[in-house]
């Protein structure tokens, strides 16, 4: 699988109250969460993004609260992968739960400008812009598992269903 | 080679007699949780799975007290869904009656205890630690799939083991301890990490000033904290819980990624300045500060000890003009108590105006939310950009004794300056 989009770019230790402020918790509404997405960080994020488009962070992504309105809410502006130097374990889990991958790679944010193309390789573990190209490490068994799925929603059906024979 | 009390919870949850720094395995859960804001999502989550039936409804735990009374219908909406979702699953554990919130609540009511392995959908789960336990925070899609099946998969963590020693000098609580370990550390030191806390000022602490340190591992990063249970946990337990627990302790020979000495003894009061919990400095660096709002609250500093010693610096004076002073009592149990020793009159008396019990003011949902010129100096964990309204509100954070002090004298100043 390659994805390949527009770069957007937040720096290091975004925490989920500037991903999403609390204002929006009241809501499970994707349209919603993803007008709330970086509300006071990146004002009208949403609009800017093109379904497909990429989001490269710096360390330390999504930490702080364990709201998993901040994954939706980044998904739901049409974000198809987050590319970081690394992420906090809650946010990290969460992502990956809801089916948006979530990529490791701490070089990609140094050669990818705001706004270039960029294209992330899930098969040959590459993320590349602008002629640049660094490596990351496959998922581990169990993220792919759950990732293959499309989240630990349709997993928990498979498996559901399988308790059930 | 001996082993973490991380390795030995993990291993005896999983069935295993050993289980090794990195390994990712499944684990079994003992007390699954989620609160007002994070049970909804959960509960969508666990019906559009299309799962039936929840492993085992005496294993969860849900506290929706958080942030009552409700602000608006769409979240009374969606905290009755939460009830009806209990009851149909015969979920007696169900708290929605304003009894306040969960990292307050839950172990005072004896639902925690050494040895377990908890997750719960909150980051603050590492609070658990207090007593010994594995809290392990989780998204409310992770919580779903262990209301469903009682299990989920852990990498298991290093250990950073933080040992303090010295003596306290007046006015230095578990408060500044934890800040001092934050500037340390930063707020990524800890990350996927146990901290583990422990050294001859922690054994010195009452179980409810250690539950300030352990709740504030998640602004290192961590995975969760741990504190070797002793007498004081046995006693705190003793009067709230006759359900028997296997205590775990590291062996002297574990592993320890790395040990951090921190001398409380060369500590004075501190805060974390905006926009960072580990941008921690000595009071005196930023005395003067004029300050807008005050709150004395939450998971972090919300317990009976914190209410009193924000009295200590604060009996009798009154609240500084220009400035609003919060109280929030993280539950209704300590509200009650509270009352009955008479303090919370004497907040009333100094000009504190009084929150239900909850979580108040700190994720800026209601209660208290800041302005764009506030300037706030909080008992909480969290000064992030925006946490509690405008991302151009200022937020401090620090001890009971440092926030009452700045209640009364209107800037910031330290507690011995204004003692009285
Ligand atoms: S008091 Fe604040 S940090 Fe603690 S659980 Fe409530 S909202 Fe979260």
């Amino acid at each position: 699988m390659i994805m390949k989009g527009r770069a957007h770019i937040v720096g290091d230790h975004v925490d989920t109250d500037q991903i999403i402020p609390s204002r929006y918790l009241g809501t499970l509404d994707p349209a919603k969460l993803a007008e709330g997405c970086f509300f006071n960080l990146l004002p009208g994020f949403a609009t800017r993004v093109r379904r497909g488009d990429i989001l490269l962070a710096g360390e330390n992504m999504g930490c702080g609260s364990s709201r998993e309105h901040a994954p939706i809410a980044i998904k739901s502006t049409g974000i198809s992968c987050v590319v970081a130097r690394g992420f906090s374990r809650i946010f990290y889990r969460s992502a990956i739960n809801i089916g948006l991958p979530v990529v490791i790679c701490p070089e990609a944010i140094d050669f990818t400008a705001a706004g270039a193309e960029i294209s992330v390789d899930f098969d040959r573990g590459v993320v590349e812009s602008a002629g640049r190209a660094a490596e990351f490490a496959p998922f581990s068994p169990s993220i792919l598992e759950i990732l293959s799925a499309g989240g630990l929603v349709p997993f928990m059906s498979r498996r559901l269903a399988q308790e059930e024979i | 080679m001996g082993l973490t009390a991380t390795q030995k919870i993990v291993a005896s949850h999983s069935g295993r007699e050993h289980v090794a720094v990195g390994e990712t395995v499944t684990v079994k859960v003992d007390l699954a949780m989620s609160n007002d804001m994070t049970s909804p999502l959960a509960v969508k989550q666990f019906r559009s799975a299309g799962a039936r039936k929840v492993f085992d409804a005496t294993k969860i735990c849900i506290v929706a007290g958080r942030h009552m009374p409700f602000r608006d219908e769409a979240f009374g909406k969606s905290v009755d869904g939460v009830r009806e979702w209990c009851s149909e699953h015969g979920i007696a554990n169900f708290y929605a009656d304003m009894e306040g919130m969960d990292h307050a609540l839950v172990p005072d009511l004896g639902f925690i205890r050494p040895g377990m392995l908890i997750c719960n959908a909150d980051s603050h789960a590492c609070t658990y630690g207090a007593l010994g336990a594995w809290g392990l925070a989780m998204g409310s899609t992770d919580m779903a799939y262990i209301y469903a099946f009682g299990e989920t998969w852990v990498r298991v963590p290093e250990t950073i083991r933080v040992r303090y020693v010295g003596r306290p000098a007046k006015y230095v609580t578990s408060k500044d301890y934890v800040l001092a370990t934050e500037r340390a550390l930063t707020v990524d030191g800890a990350r996927y990490k146990t901290l583990e806390f422990c050294g001859p000022a922690l054994d010195d602490l009452s179980v409810d000033e250690r539950f300030t340190i352990a709740n504030m591992g998640i602004e290192m990063g961590a995975k969760s904290s741990f504190m070797a249970p002793d007498r004081k946990v046995a006693d705190y337990l003793a009067s709230r819980t006759d359900v028997p627990y296997e205590a775990v302790w590291s062996d002297e020979d574990a592993e320890f990624e790395r040990t951090l000495d921190i001398d409380i003894g060369e500590l004075g009061p501190v805060l974390a300045k905006p926009h960072s919990p580990d941008n921690v400095v000595p009071v005196d660096e930023v005395k003067g500060v004029r300050v807008t709002q005050v709150c004395i609250g939450t998971c972090t500093n919300g317990r009976l000890i914190d209410l009193q010693q924000a009295l200590e610096i604060m009996r009798g004076r009154k609240v500084a003009k220009g400035v609003r002073l919060i109280v929030t009592p993280a539950t209704a149990i300590i509200m009650r108590q509270a009352e009955e020793l008479g303090l919370i009159d004497e907040f009333r008396a100094i000009g504190a105006q009084i929150n239900p019990p909850g979580c108040g003011p700190c994720t800026g949902w209601h209660q208290g939310v800041l302005g764009d010129d506030d300037i706030c100096v909080a008992t909480h964990n969290r000064n992030f950009p925006g946490r509690m309204g405008s991302p151009k509100a200022q937020i401090y954070l620090s001890s009971p004794y440092v926030a009452a002090a700045a209640a009364i004298a209107g800037v910031i100043t330290s507690p011995e300056a204004i003692a009285p």
